[in-house]
């Protein structure tokens, strides 16, 4: 085999493990596709700025009448609005919200006068928690449910799995909460309130959460298994799965080594779009569970006309959006070889 | 032939789901195959040739149910052992090489790893072995770079190479059968013969015996050592391969022997102002430039055939033509007038003077539409045809290309045969009633007769209306038959240019030498004196 090594060329690898300049140009075009789409991010968060801070100028009735009552005289008014600077034209007020939302600071509410950043804070730290709770059980369901009705498509189990999946989407979050409520919490297995503080350890955290954790997972794992299951069902008809069956694979083999890993850009995509969807669209299992996260900061300040902090929680979840799916674009990208490796 | 029987198939029956119900596509078919032998298995596509091979590993495709016979492999009716049992005899002891390796490779994973894949869960070798023997069937397939060419993925690795790696991962387990299905319909003509004859050679070494799927006879009569011929799912004859090749017995095979005898009458050079002029016209992706300086003429009423290999600008110079890619310089003289480079700078009647034929006629037209509206379009959007003209119109076309008006007029494209769809093909061309057709590869898709039928056609069309076509294919018989004038072309090049008879006959360009001598011929012989020339030629 020595001569074969003279003529070697192209990709390989070395004996040693070390990086090829070959794999360094992979990297840097990989670097090259994620620094493009964070451009991208950036700029399109830029323009949903631009969108939410003209959409929470829309919204009727004004804030100082608001706060100083029907009876305030039109001076107090006047010097109220002075104060909160809303008498600045909108491009100089835009200015100062954008230059402070970037270093994290929303400015003050408006209702309270307590800094928004302070507010937000705790309960940004709440939503997240339990987005991650429920990813963490959804995730891993789906993904297994998805590829076991792929499996055993047509199958007992995969009706069961679809027919299971379907009717918990079918049904109102808060139809399910309650359920889960009545079932879970009224046996007194589970609290149906969470209580939780910034001291709470996170096994408490853990128990007290897992209603609400619960529900969103028989929300979101339809979605996510369904994709799984027709992203790789899509494939088995290819000629390469053929092939595998023609090596005489076992079924499972062909599925998790020869389908999935093709069907994968899809099935993330699906996941990042569900996981933006468990840290922005929780309001109502939120009140459901009296859970001190963003949705119900951000319905409450909508009612008190609190617009600073509207526009913060906006920018927050829109900022979760497209940084998910910011990561879902370059795990695609990373997940396909024909993107990693050039010809 | 004494030697021991591998796999012995008797009354085998297979059927395929069609609508509601089943219909027999494999009636009764016999087949025996000893040790070491390769038997070729050819007739036109719907015969049921890929069946009949999957069959013999005991499988059959979803949709299709194996409800009839014995497969007999190695003294085991593989229809009476259960799945497990003939997963363990899949891969290991008869291996598949299937006819697209580009599209049967997982392009999810490296080469070697597809090759150890079978090895290693089959428990014939570790890993480590494994990737060893790859490296070593690699160099014996004559991959290049034997040692790293497995550490790619497939899209990185060509046509020709891809089809070779996939014959030795068929290797891995040392299988006692592989069933090679059209292993080289989809290569160039100086590809197919490296892949043939690295096949044919390590089927030898290996003493391996083989079936081996075409339709292609003369390139089974360079593998097989006996064929049997098929059609309908019936056995039409079976002999040896020189036996068969000397004196077919039936009429039906004697048909797919005579087919190429095909040939349009010899024409008159043409003379007079060129319906299309290519001048000195180079063009670029990008940076990268694919066609250099190619100039050509086309006349009324003529064919040229533009030939050469994947990669050589056959279809890149169609693009140029009509407007898709601008050229970088040179330019398109249609009629005299230059035609503006771009195509939305061209003017509606310019479009109409030249149109297309495609290659896949089962992705050129939109499944959605019914042949009316597919003939009917262009004979609206150029013509301005409404109404009862238009019927008339499209009634006349559907005619022109032999098909009943009133059974196709609503057909959908789902709803016709291979040939037909590249029937609807041209009328849509002709609807546009154009001057110059270019051909792009029109008839590769095709079985032999059907092809031989749009030929004919075609050939009748120009005739009828004076039509000139661009012809690219690489397919030297189909030029033979059809071409007036011919335009070689290699890297983007054009190397030699000139009328049909001067290119077929010596002197000619090495290029072009090269071409002409890949193309098979019904002489079982053929390939070994071919290499053995070359071998001494080089």
């Amino acid at each position: 085999m020595d001569g074969l090594t003279q003529t070697r060329s192209g990709p390989r690898r070395t004996a040693t493990g070390g990086r090829t300049p070959w794999e360094d140009i992979v990297l840097s075009n990989v670097l090259r596709i994620i620094l493009v789409r964070v451009a991208l991010g950036i700029g399109l968060l830029f323009i949903v700025s631009l969108v939410i801070f003209w959409a929470t100028e829309l919204l009727p009735g004004d804030l100082a009448t608001q706060l100083l009552g029907q009876s305030a005289t039109p001076e107090t008014v006047a010097a109220l609005r002075d104060q909160l600077g809303l008498n600045d034209p909108a491009p100089v007020r835009y200015w100062m919200w954008l230059s402070g939302a970037v270093t994290g600071d929303f400015g003050v509410s408006m209702a309270n006068g307590r800094p928004i950043a302070e507010m937000i804070g705790a309960r940004l730290g709440n939503t997240v928690f339990l987005a991650l709770y429920a990813a963490a059980l959804s995730v891993p369901i789906s993904l297994v449910l998805g590829i076991l009705a792929a499996l055993w498509r047509n199958s007992v189990f995969d009706r069961m799995a679809n027919a299971g999946a379907l009717t918990a989407i079918s049904f109102p979050e808060f139809f399910v909460a309650y359920i889960l409520v009545l079932w879970l919490a009224q046996t007194g297995l589970f609290p149906s309130m969470v209580r939780i503080n910034p001291t709470t350890d996170l096994g408490d955290r853990l128990y007290m959460t897992f209603l609400p954790a619960l529900t969103l997972t028989l929300v979101v794992t339809a979605h996510m298994m369904r994709m799984t299951r027709a992203a790789i069902i899509n494939l088995m008809a290819s000629p390469y799965i053929e092939m595998a069956r023609l090596k005489g694979l076992s079924p499972l083999r062909i599925v998790l080594r020869h389908a999935l890993p093709n069907a994968l850009a899809p099935i993330i995509n699906v996941i990042a779009l569900n996981l933006a969807y468990l840290i922005t669209g929780v309001v109502v299992v939120e009140v459901v569970f009296v859970y001190p996260g963003l949705g119900q900061l951000m319905v409450d300040a909508v009612s008190n006309r609190d617009i600073a902090v509207v526009q913060a929680v906006a920018l927050i979840f829109a900022a979760a959006y497209v940084s998910l799916n910011l990561i879902a674009d370059v795990l695609s990208t990373i997940t396909n070889p024909r993107l990693m490796h050039q010809r | 032939m004494d030697r021991e029987v591998l796999l012995k198939i008797e009354g085998l029956r297979i059927e395929g789901r069609s609508g509601d119900g089943w219909t027999e596509i494999v009636k009764g078919i016999d087949l025996t195959l000893h040790r070491g032998e390769v038997l070729g298995l050819i007739g036109e596509s719907g015969a049921g040739k890929s069946t009949v091979g999957l069959a013999a590993m005991g499988f059959a495709r979803d949709g299709c149910r194996i409800t009839g016979g014995t497969i007999a492999f190695d003294g085991t009716d593989l229809r009476q052992i259960p799945e497990p049992a003939r997963r363990a005899l899949r891969g290991k002891r008869i291996a598949y090489v299937a006819q697209s390796a580009a599209a049967s490779f997982n392009p999810a994973h490296r080469l070697i790893d597809q090759y150890c894949e079978a090895p290693v869960v089959h428990g014939v070798m570790d890993r480590a072995r494994a990737e060893t023997d790859a490296i070593e069937l690699y160099t014996r397939m004559q991959l290049p770079g034997p040692g790293d060419i497995g550490f790619r993925y497939p899209h990185q690795v060509s046509g020709g190479q891809l089809q070779r790696a996939m014959t030795a991962m068929a290797m891995a387990c040392r299988p006692d059968l592989i069933i090679f299905d059209e292993p080289t319909t989809a290569l160039d003509v100086t590809t197919q013969i490296e892949v043939l004859a690295a096949i044919r050679d390590i089927v030898r070494q290996f003493n391996t015996a083989a079936i081996y799927i075409t339709h292609d006879l003369a390139v089974v009569a360079q593998a097989a050592d006996r064929i049997k011929v098929l059609l309908r799912g019936q056995e039409v004859e079976e002999a040896d391969t020189r036996a068969m090749l000397d004196a077919p017995r039936e009429a039906y095979t004697k048909s797919l022997w005579a087919v190429r005898s095909f040939a349009r009458p010899e024409q008159p050079p043409a003379t007079g102002t060129p319906v299309l002029s290519v001048q000195g016209v180079t063009a670029a992706y990008g940076k990268t430039r694919v066609l250099d300086d190619v100039s050509f003429d086309i006349h009324a009423g003529r064919t040229v055939a533009v030939v050469g290999e994947s990669g050589s600008g056959k279809s890149t110079t169609a693009r140029v033509i009509t407007g898709l890619l601008p050229p970088v310089s040179g330019k398109v003289v249609f009629q005299g007038a230059p035609l503006p480079p771009a195509l939305k700078s061209r003017s509606r009647d310019q479009l109409r003077q030249v149109q297309m034929i495609y290659q896949m006629a089962d992705t050129a037209l939109n499944p959605k539409l019914r042949l009316r509206e597919l003939i009917g379009r262009p004979a609206q959007m150029y013509l301005g045809l409404q109404g009862r003209a238009l019927e008339t119109r499209i009634r006349d076309l559907l005619d022109l290309i032999e098909l009943d008006p009133d059974t196709y007029i609503d057909r959908l494209p789902g709803e016709l045969s291979g040939g037909q769809k590249q029937r609807i093909g041209i009328a849509r061309a002709l609807a546009a009633e154009p001057q110059l057709i270019i051909c792009d590869e029109v008839t590769s898709a095709l079985d032999q007769i059907v092809q031989e039928g749009i030929l004919k056609l075609l050939t009748r069309l120009q005739g009828e209306f004076g039509l000139a076509y661009m012809f690219i294919t690489h397919d030297l018989a189909t030029v033979r038959a059809i071409a007036d004038e011919v335009v070689v072309m290699q890297r983007g090049r054009v190397i030699e240019q000139g009328p049909k008879a001067a290119m077929f006959t010596p002197p000619h360009e090495p290029y072009t030498e090269l071409l002409l001598s890949s193309v098979p011929e019904m002489d079982p012989d053929w390939l070994t004196r071919l290499l053995d020339r070359r071998a001494a030629g080089h």
